[in-house]
């Protein structure tokens, strides 16, 4: 083999996409990247067409743009006009913006809003071997399909809509491999928290990661969604799974998949773009997936995280550089260094985001809630992640055992993750949450306290009143 | 699109103590409710200067000592999280003009030079010198030179870096990028005829 030849044989997705898609050098040495994808919503995008406005330009690709309303949505009295005035200018900002502009609104009347995370892939749109923006940091969602995926902020959302590019430098390559069979009771969710404790909330900094492994090659497309959302929590922009078979039946028959011969055709490119077998990484590292236990934070930080049979680290035990944040952590928390978490007592479960609010979550912890009740100290909602997950999740009869158990079954939208809409923590009141983000004042209430874990866990802790293994109170062995 | 070449910047300094102080934490997500940027100003680092206040302490960025400092120095991993363009916006309309930290999260550096806000890196125990110096002369005049790669206080200097990329965008005026983009459009579409799924 020449070395031209193994060159091109042992690239990577990212090697492979970014070389489709770079348009040319800019002087500083970027890449002007084109992007395939755009997705926009009503917090980081209305600027940006203000901007577009004043510069006289228009969107240069409307057809490759698509909108949806996910932030300040109400999940509750879902109405126009909102009773927040300026949630209500927000929707009608961008919905005035998509009619100016050609741009595709899964709006609030069409059955298809929800977080665009969770739009994205459900509409077929996320495809693999493309590339993806939005002004939203969870946008490395995208990449469980083997797209690279990029959250933006405003003046590069203008960017993309004036010239469907960016300027970017092409990032380094981390292959996380997790092998083996996970215990009962242990889910994708706990994956990302065990990756992002182990590595670092900044160890991926100037990295993709790459995730892979028999762990991966098992999960389905839910799953590494999940893992992939929460990229950015460890410091890295993009994440993704090289596609394969689970990705094209999952992407099979939907809205903007494609459709007869081009879907064959597409399923061929799709396989050309996954990593080659000899890819050179700059990285590697190896998690075995019998090592992860059911994993919360206890801190301000997602890399702040236990096993739920471990006790709250001493500052001692953290490295040094982290014994600043741990200890403005336990004031935040109001947890003691060294004793249990689990005990301890929550106010509010949050069941949804786009982390966990897909089908496949509802589903799950449905299958163990059944004839459960909510503890009577717990406010427990559920917000499906999208208007179309909730009425699969209504016809299975779902939203009816949620009821019946005692959570709040509400709209779609990205509730209580943070704090943008009238899902908000009061006071110190501390929420179990399947969500991404446990940083101060993230649900909404300056002194809130977040515990990041998974649909089950958080099942778990809204029936008890209190931080629990989901594996004791469901006997799940 | 000329832009002011960027290759120093001078003001008084303040530090903001802490590791990975996120996006939430430098504007809370509600008060982004709002379809422009005007006014965010105020917003800056507002649930930790109440909470401050609230404990009967000033937060530096309430310390009348401080008060008018246009350099902002933090710690490790700053901006991470959210990728809102509200955080270095509402920096910017308070006053600041250059971050000096650890280490940036990758979004909010990109979002800051796309504003013409240099963040540059300094060694851990560079800044906590420069907190010192800043605490007993909050008048001293601070110079960020991106030119030299340098940091002057009084008559010190310390290493102050930004990436080339970032740093040549900022010294040439061309730290917003859309003019670049802009005269790429022909390229732009020579490269997506190519992708079929930009074609469908």
């Amino acid at each position: 083999m020449d070395s031209i030849q193994r060159t091109i044989m042992s690239q990577t997705l990212l090697d492979k996409v970014w070389a489709a898609h770079a348009v040319r050098t800019l002087p500083n040495g970027s890449t002007q990247l084109l992007i395939g994808t755009h997705l926009i919503h009503e917090v980081t995008s209305p600027q940006a067409f203000g901007m577009l406005k004043d510069l006289g330009l228009k969107v240069l690709y409307p057809s490759r743009t698509f909108a949806t309303v996910d932030h300040i949505v109400p999940t509750d009295e879902r109405q126009e006009p909102f009773s927040d005035n300026l949630a209500d200018a927000m929707i009608k900002a961008l919905r005035k913006n998509c009619d100016d502009h050609g741009i595709k609104f899964f709006d609030l009347p069409s059955g298809q809003q929800g977080i665009v995370h969770i739009v994205g892939p459900e509409q077929g749109i996320t495809q693999p071997g493309t590339t993806i923006a939005c002004g939203d940091s969870h946008t490395s969602t995208h990449g469980a399909f083997g797209a690279i995926a990029f959250g933006i902020g405003t003046s590069q959302v203008r960017d993309v809509l004036a010239t469907q590019t960016m300027a970017i430098r092409k990032p380094k390559v981390r292959r996380i491999n997790v092998n083996g069979k996970l215990s009962p009771g242990v889910y994708a969710k706990d994956v990302i928290l065990h990756i992002i404790r182990n590595l670092g909330v900044n160890g991926g900094l100037g990295y993709a990661y790459e995730y892979g492994g028999t762990t991966f090659d098992a999960f389905t497309q839910e799953e590494r969604m999940t893992v992939c959302n929460m990229s950015i929590e460890g410091g890295a922009r993009v994440g993704y799974v090289n596609p394969d078979n689970t990705t094209f039946e999952y992407l099979r028959g939907r809205n903007y998949a494609p459709k007869g011969a081009d879907w064959d055709a597409a399923v061929a490119r799709w396989k050309s773009t996954a990593s080659d077998p000899d890819a050179v990484y700059d990285d590697v590292v190896t998690y075995d997936a019998a090592d992860i236990s059911p994993t919360v934070t206890w801190g301000i930080n997602p890399g702040q995280a236990i096993f739920i049979n471990e006790n709250v680290p001493l500052a001692s035990d953290v490295p040094e550089k982290d014994r600043a944040t741990a200890e403005e952590a336990y004031a935040h928390m109001q947890l003691t260094a060294g004793k249990p978490i689990k005990g301890t007592k929550v106010q509010v479960a949050f069941l949804g985001s786009c982390t966990n609010g897909r089908l496949s979550d509802l589903q799950e912890v449905a299958r163990y809630i059944k004839g459960r009740k909510v503890s009577s100290s717990v406010k427990a909602i559920v917000v499906p992640g999208s208007q179309s997950v909730a009425s699969l999740a209504e016809s299975m009869g779902l939203a009816e055992i949620y009821r019946e158990a005692g959570f709040e079954w509400r709209g779609a939208g990205c509730s209580m993750c943070l704090g943008m809409n009238p899902d908000k923590l009061v006071g110190d009141q501390l929420c179990a949450s399947s969500s991404n983000r446990n940083f101060k004042g993230r649900q909404g209430s300056p002194t809130g306290r977040t515990v990041l874990m998974s649909p089950l866990m958080v099942a778990a802790a809204a029936i008890t009143g209190e931080i629990s293994d989901a594996r004791e109170i469901f006997d799940i062995k | 699109m000329a832009l002011e070449k960027i290759t120093q910047t001078s003001g008084r300094g303040v530090y903001v103590p802490g590791d990975d102080l996120d996006t939430d934490r430098v504007i809370p997500a509600r008060f982004m409710k709002c379809i422009t940027f005007d006014g965010l100003g105020e917003f800056a680092f507002f649930d930790a200067r109440a909470a401050a206040k609230a404990e009967g302490q000033t937060h530096p960025l309430d310390d009348a000592r401080f008060t008018g400092a246009s350099i902002l120095f933090s710690g490790s991993n700053f901006g991470c999280g959210s990728s809102r363009e509200h955080a270095p916006q509402s920096l910017y309309r308070f006053g600041i003009r250059a971050v000096i930290a650890e280490s940036f999260a990758e979004i909010f550096f990109g979002n800051s030079i796309t504003l013409g806000m240099p963040c540059a890196v300094m060694s851990g125990q560079d800044i906590r010198a420069l907190a010192q110096i800043i605490e007993s002369d909050p008048e001293a005049l601070i110079t960020l030179d991106l030119l030299e790669g340098k940091l002057s206080i009084a008559d010190m200097d310390f290493p102050a870096t930004l990436p080339p990329h970032a740093q040549e965008a900022l010294v040439t005026g061309k730290w917003d990028a859309i003019a670049d983009l802009l005269e790429g459009i022909d390229d732009v579409r020579a490269c997506a005829s190519k992708l079929p799924y930009m074609a469908a």
